[in-house]
């Protein structure tokens, strides 16, 4: 044994960060305290900041006299029947465009046109089309929807490995086979992620609709508050919004993981 | 069912891939075909299944596929073409769901196909999970299940390690045997060439030209390393290709 030895220094390890249990629910609970503390010790304004348990309360009243259901349903129903309309075009459309010469001729530029506008520009639009009643307001959602999805679908289209079609085709495959068998489902994880998108997306412009002319809703019942300063209803309304996108979230999560078990 | 290739050229763009390719592939023989890189094999072998229509000339058939062949003309692909969401029996099953049969039937063929590559216990098994040399045995087997009338095989064996390709080609052997089937069989290694190929298509670099024609009369059940009849069938074909390598040398030192 030699007697000049030196231990090699460790220079890996690193830039691996972990889930950390614990450090996520004592997040919230350090937030929760400070709002707590700060509104009760005056450092918060009572007239900028409701304390937790005026919100608790706002919570808890809602749902005892209904008006939280009466709001979340007519939130969730133009959700769901705007994003449907708009994220079913929005597949069809960019199917056409990953699969056809002309469609992606012709549709393309279109979609890229239409894509950076702000949705909400075009409500009042609608609202001359359609009136101020629901359909103006699922017109805005599935248009914001529509082109992430349209773009998504495309995207994926693109992405399908163009070997499994050349072999598909070389065992005499039918081209609708094809589509449904190879297209479909090599597209799919890109689907899902564009729905991740169109989903936020949704959500963004459904509150905006519902603030500019809405009885019902989560968003017009936070501009209602805010216009009547009742702080501790707005922030209710507002943490219902984050909790209804993280089960949004959540759900796309739950699909993924059934749908795209393969991945191991 | 033989396999007929008249005249063929072929283009891309200014870019000459094939040259005057004529070639017969006649029934129960495998055809080796062996060149460079980017000589023009893999589009030779799309051209002569359809996949691709020749700038000019012709490929044909002659004589009737088995009654039972739902695909005559079947690839076996370089990189194994397994659809990476359906498990080994829904791979090879894939080629058979089009076909009007009972289901009964269709169970019937993937499982007979996966046992003939001995992957019978693997069918329920995801690609990912299996080793290179599996996939292309899943691969074959997917093959197998429309009972081709000829094989067309790209590198079948480039994308495996020695001893899967080793073990890949027995299995082919023995598959032969069992069935006599026809294939093309294209390959840029030469001892892949020597062992299973009835007769060997040497091509020029591009464009692809047919430089020679080398028959192999030893049975294939009895090609074993060291034979004399493969040695000098190597060292022919290995003249060749020399030839071929020290032309390009002397092309670029020209251009220089
Ligand atoms: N679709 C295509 N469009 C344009 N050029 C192509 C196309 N396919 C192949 N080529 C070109 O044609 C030539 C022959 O290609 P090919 O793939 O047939 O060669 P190969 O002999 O199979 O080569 P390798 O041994 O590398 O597989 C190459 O120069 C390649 O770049
Ligand atoms: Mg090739």
């Amino acid at each position: 044994m030699p007697y000049d030895l030196r231990p090699v220094p460790f220079r890996g390890g690193g830039f691996a960060p972990k889930h950390l249990r614990f450090f996520g629910p004592a997040t919230f609970l350090a937030v929760l305290a400070y709002w707590w503390i700060g509104t009760h010790l005056g450092w918060i304004s009572p007239i900028a900041m409701p304390t937790p348990m005026e919100v608790a309360r706002a919570l808890i009243d809602m749902v005892q006299t209904g008006e939280l259901w009466q709001h979340l349903g007519a939130s969730l129903q133009r959700l769901l029947i705007g994003g449907a309309i708009g994220g079913i075009s929005g597949v069809i459309v960019g199917f056409a465009i990953g699969l056809s010469s002309i469609a992606r001729s012709t549709a393309l530029p279109l979609v890229s046109a239409l894509f950076p506008i702000p949705k909400i520009a075009l409500l009042p639009l609608f609202i001359i089309w359609f009136g101020i009643g629901e359909s103006s307001k699922y017109a805005t959602i599935a248009f914001g929807v529509f082109s992430p999805m349209v773009i998504a679908a495309f995207g994926g289209v693109d992405g399908v490995d163009r070997n499994l079609i050349r072999m598909a085709q070389s065992f005499g495959i039918p081209t609708r086979d094809i589509i449904a068998k190879i297209v479909l489902p090599g597209a799919l994880p890109a689907l899902l992620s564009g729905v991740r998108i169109a989903a936020s997306i949704g959500i963004i412009l459904l509150t905006a609709a519902e603030m500019i002319g809405a009885q019902y809703g989560v968003g017009a019942m936070v501009l209602a508050s805010g216009n009547l300063m009742q702080t501790d209803r707005l922030i209710a309304g507002v943490l219902i919004l984050s909790a209804l996108g993280l089960t949004v979230a959540f759900l796309i999560g739950c699909v993924e993981k059934t749908v795209l078990k393969w991945r191991g | 069912m033989d396999l007929i290739a008249e005249a063929i050229h072929h283009r891309y763009g200014d870019m000459t891939v094939l040259d005057s390719v004529s070639l017969t592939v006649k029934s129960g023989e495998i055809v080796a075909i062996l060149g460079p890189s980017g000589c023009g094999k893999t589009t030779l072998l799309r051209l002569l299944g359809g996949l691709e229509r020749p700038t000019s000339g012709r490929v044909s058939t002659s004589g009737d596929a088995p009654a039972d062949s739902l695909n005559p003309l079947t690839y076996i692909f370089q990189d194994f073409a397994l659809i990476p969401w359906r498990t080994v029996a829904e791979n090879v099953r894939l080629p058979l769901e089009h076909h009007g049969m009972t289901s009964n039937e269709r169970s019937r063929r993937v499982a007979d196909a996966l046992a003939r590559v001995n992957l019978a216990e693997f069918a329920n098994a995801y690609p990912r999970q299996l080793s290179g040399g599996m996939k292309q045995r899943v691969s074959i087997a997917r093959a197998l299940a429309v009972n081709p009338a000829i094989f067309l095989m790209d590198e079948p064996l480039s994308a495996l390690d020695a001893q899967s390709r080793e073990l890949l080609m027995d299995d082919l052997v023995r598959l032969w045997h069992e069935t006599r089937f026809t294939a093309v069989y294209v390959t840029h290694n030469l001892a892949e060439a020597v062992r299973l190929g009835h007769r060997i298509v040497v091509l020029s670099r591009r464009p692809g030209r047919i430089r020679d024609v080398i028959s192999i009369d030893v049975p294939l059940a009895d090609r074993r390393d060291g034979h004399p009849e493969l040695i000098a069938a190597s060292a022919r074909i290995w003249s060749l290709i020399r030839d071929e390598a020290a032309n390009a040398d002397r092309e670029l030192a020209d251009a220089l």
